[in-house]
């Protein structure tokens, strides 16, 4: 039984991770632009955390739980979003092509976390260990209601967060005009630019937002998860691919994201409550990918046209081109 | 009788590089009434109106909206001017309802609330006539339906200047009659409507005036009740035309293609053809009706072997063979072409499946014949003389022989991709939509070389939009309705409406017939 509660809190706290990444990947697809640079933000987004912890622990002498808190998501925000201007300059802008330019940020983020880890050394390390248990805080009344308060409350700030943050996303998409708007650009950018919508801003301001979002995605997984980050960046980067897969797993909803990635963080983590060779657990590890697969062979086939991917996704706007 | 000026051009020009897209155009439309705006394609009937519509700007002259003058820069204040333009292709967002597009762009700051748009978008509706469910997605929606959001999102926007570019073009006879019934509606609420066209029936039909253009240039406006078809060509063509097709008494036909029978499932699994049966014979020109998209391509190209069928014969006499009877089914290009079967192919996409647009003339001429060469060099001296002969015959506008054919206009593209397939002098000629986006002379140019394609004896498949067109020049017609073959009619005594009929006939009971 024991066993079992924990592998469902650690499936929602690693699920956490993939949420985030994913709703904010959706923001940014739903505006048509394919960032395949995910994996990079995230890790951006996690050292951009450690960076603005380090500092602030490293300046005063007494740590104020909240405010540790919220410098470091703000620090993972700006970082991330930054990642995200850069690549909305280079594909909006400078129309460069979505796909190298987003492999690009991955190549780009990873090394440059890892620089700055290196940078950083052993300051960063007891300031993460400070601020994650200020992250990791539950409610307190979890104690108090046995395996259920376990399983529902026993969490820190961001696990909620993250919920939230799909579920207002969600409904974003669906009720207000802005992501009315959000969504025409992805789906036939022309006929929103006809309509008198900026492209640009919308482009611009949906991949900046959304890599934001993706960035705490690897805050978590540094913070709340792991609580260190001494093997945490190599598996960030792993996790961000996974995070790109759910959004296609997902078919672009938010909402669904909460319950997909519970089930790709279970299956991802499973292996290790098993009692099975390394072969299997590799073979394990691998079905997130397979069921991403499957779903969309299913979607493609059933050809349900809301199902589908936003209609202009991974394409750049030129509005004299015909 | 006092009429209100609702818009006035005076002195519009526009340049595109040195190329004059218009010159000198005056125009005014009065409130409350219909004005057709006719001109051959390149006559600058779409460019004058992108500059109502605010889509580009005039290099010269002014505008002037309710007798004051107006500065349009973007579509943006076209809509602040309360003018609308529902474009040939249509701007809509597939995925979402007619309601969403409609609302897309509008209300800034207002509450978003999309039952209240729906709302309005029902008694918009209901004030003119319009069919339209504002819940339904678009990709679920016929063209005419499209076509319907369209004109509701200009009225929704609160437009009194309506222009539609050739809003016909898409439609059945029943469809556009539906349509023009709106329009009218629309005038006698005071609207001012502008359409582009250049269907002369229509423009007689609908219009109270008539605006022609002819090479960028006005030529002048005429009351519609004050002229007829032959005037109005005169104005636009700037010569006399005749306007008859001839036909010839089909000479012996014999049976050349025979098809039966066929079924052809699409890539998504869709039924488009279900049970075809015809015949194309020698000496005479079939034609084929129907909305577009409802399989015509697809026959077309599994005749031409660039389809495959799930079931059915298509089997070919071979007049050099003495009819001898070769199958053509699942065939692909080259093996129909070594088989000693001379098919033509005139596609529908004519620089996507017909011509390389970066390659020229003479090298376009040698898709055809570059087998033929015996050494590993290509010999270029019989396509550049046909090639030659070509420009020089049709009177194709071009530079040279050397141009890429991409730079060419549409009508010079036609001519050289028609010359190019009936140079092989084939025994079966298809055509699809030849004359499609082609003004009147070239298309009647077209039209005589399928004629003397047919006294040659060549059997020749015209795959056509225009039914008058149809009527005139085919022998007979075969109407695909749904993907199903709803008649074959004798192109002589058959009537337009049997044949809208026909093309509409099997779409309300569709599903229950294909499952049948």
């Amino acid at each position: 039984m024991n066993a079992l509660i924990t592998f469902i809190t650690s499936s929602v706290r690693l699920g956490t991770t993939f949420l985030f990444g994913s709703t904010g990947e959706t923001i940014t697809e739903k505006a048509g632009h394919l960032n395949l640079g995910t994996p990079g933000v995230l890790c951006v987004g996690a050292v951009s955390g450690v960076l603005g912890a380090t500092f602030y622990v490293g300046a005063v002498s007494e740590v104020n739980g909240l405010l540790a808190v919220f410098i470091t998501i703000l620090c993972a925000l700006v970082g991330a979003g930054l990642l995200g201007l850069l690549y909305s300059f280079l594909t909006v802008s400078l129309r460069s092509n979505q796909n190298v330019t987003g492999l690009m940020i991955t190549t780009f983020g990873v090394g440059l976390a890892k620089f700055v880890k290196g940078e950083l050394g052993t300051d960063a390390d007891a300031a993460i260990s400070k601020v994650a248990s200020c992250f990791r805080h539950s409610l307190p009344f979890a104690e108090h209601m046995g395996w259920f308060g376990e399983i529902f409350f026993s969490y820190g700030i961001l696990v909620y967060l993250a919920i939230l943050t799909a579920l207002l996303t969600s409904f974003f998409f669906k009720r207000t005009r802005a992501g009315l708007h959000l969504r025409a650009v992805g789906e036939n950018p022309a006929t929103a630019d006809a309509a008198g919508i900026n492209i640009t801003r919308y482009r611009y301001l949906s991949t900046i937002i959304g890599c934001a979002v993706s960035g705490l995605g690897g805050l978590s997984f540094i913070f709340d998860y792991v609580g260190g980050w001494d093997s945490g960046l190599v598996s960030t980067e792993a996790l961000g691919w996974l995070a790109v897969a759910l959004v296609i797993f997902t078919l672009w909803n938010p909402n669904l994201g909460i319950l997909g990635s519970v089930l790709f963080s279970a299956l991802y983590i499973l292996p290790n409550y098993l009692n099975v060779g390394f072969a299997v657990r590799d073979l394990i590890s691998g079905v997130p990918y397979l069921v991403t697969i499957i779903v969309l062979v299913i979607t493609s086939m059933r050809k349900k046209r809301e199902n589908q991917p936003p209609a202009n996704l991974g394409l750049n706007y030129f509005r004299e081109e015909r | 009788m006092e009429r209100k000026i609702a818009l006035e051009l005076k002195g519009i020009c526009k340049y595109f590089g040195s190329v004059v897209a218009n010159k000198d155009v005056d125009l005014t439309v009065y409130d409350g009434e219909i004005l057709a705006v006719l001109g051959e394609n390149g006559s600058g009937k779409t460019t004058l109106m992108n500059m109502i519509a605010g889509i580009y700007f005039p290099d010269e002259g002014k505008i002037f909206i309710g007798g004051e003058e107006a500065v349009i820069r973007s579509p943006k204040d076209a809509f602040r001017y309360r003018i609308g333009m529902i474009h040939q292709h249509f701007k809509l967002v597939d995925v979402f309802t007619a309601g969403e597009n409609i609302a897309l762009g509008n209300g800034k700051g207002k509450r978003y609330s999309l039952s209240a748009v729906n709302e309005q978008v029902r008694a918009i509706a209901a004030r003119y006539g319009f069919r339209i469910d504002p819940r339904k997605k678009v990709y679920e929606m016929s063209v005419s339906e499209k076509q319907t959001v369209e004109i509701v999102k200009v009225l929704y926007r609160g437009a009194d200047i309506l222009i539609l570019d050739e809003p016909t073009a898409v439609l059945t006879p029943q469809e556009t009659e539906k349509l023009f019934a709106v329009l009218r509606r629309m005038r006698d609420d005071g609207k001012c409507i502008i359409i582009i066209t250049h269907k002369l029936h229509e423009v007689l039909s609908l219009s109270d005036r008539v605006a022609v253009l002819r090479k960028g240039e006005y030529i002048g406006t005429v009351n519609t009740a004050e002229t007829d078809e032959a005037q109005l060509t005169e104005m636009m063509v700037g010569k006399k035309v005749e306007l008859n097709i001839g036909r010839a008494e089909p000479k012996d036909p014999v049976d050349r293609i025979v098809v039966s029978h066929l079924d052809i499932t699409n890539r998504e699994g869709v039924k488009v053809l279900d049970d075809v049966s015809f015949t194309i014979r020698s000496g005479e020109i079939l034609g084929v009706a129907g909305i577009a998209g409802s399989g015509q391509r697809e026959l077309l190209e599994a005749i031409a072997g660039l389809q495959k069928v799930q079931s059915g014969d298509i089997l070919y006499y071979d007049p050099q063979q003495g009819g001898k009877q070769v199958d053509l089914r699942d065939k692909t290009p080259l093996q129909i072409r070594d088989l000693g079967v001379r098919l033509s192919f005139v596609p529908e996409d004519r620089l996507g499946m017909g011509l390389v647009g970066n390659m020229d003339i003479i090298d376009n001429m040698m898709l055809r014949s570059y087998r033929k060469g015996r050494s590993v060099f290509l010999d270029r001296k019989d396509p550049a003389k046909l090639a030659e002969h070509i420009i020089e015959s049709l009177e194709v506008v071009t530079p040279s022989a050397h141009t890429p054919v991409r730079k060419l206009s549409g009508g010079n593209v036609q001519k050289v991709l028609v010359a190019r397939e009936i140079a092989s002098s084939p025994t079966v000629l298809m055509a699809a939509y030849p004359v499609r986006g082609l003004d009147i002379n070239s298309s009647y140019m077209i039209y005589n070389i399928l004629n003397q394609q047919k006294q040659d004896g060549v059997a020749v498949l015209f795959v056509g939009e225009d039914l008058d067109v149809l009527l005139e020049l085919c022998d007979r017609i075969l109407v695909i309705g749904g993907g199903r073959v709803t008649g074959i009619l004798d192109g002589r005594t058959a009537k337009k409406e049997e044949i809208g009929l026909l093309m509409t006939g099997s779409k309300p009971d569709g599903k229950e017939a294909a499952n049948a």
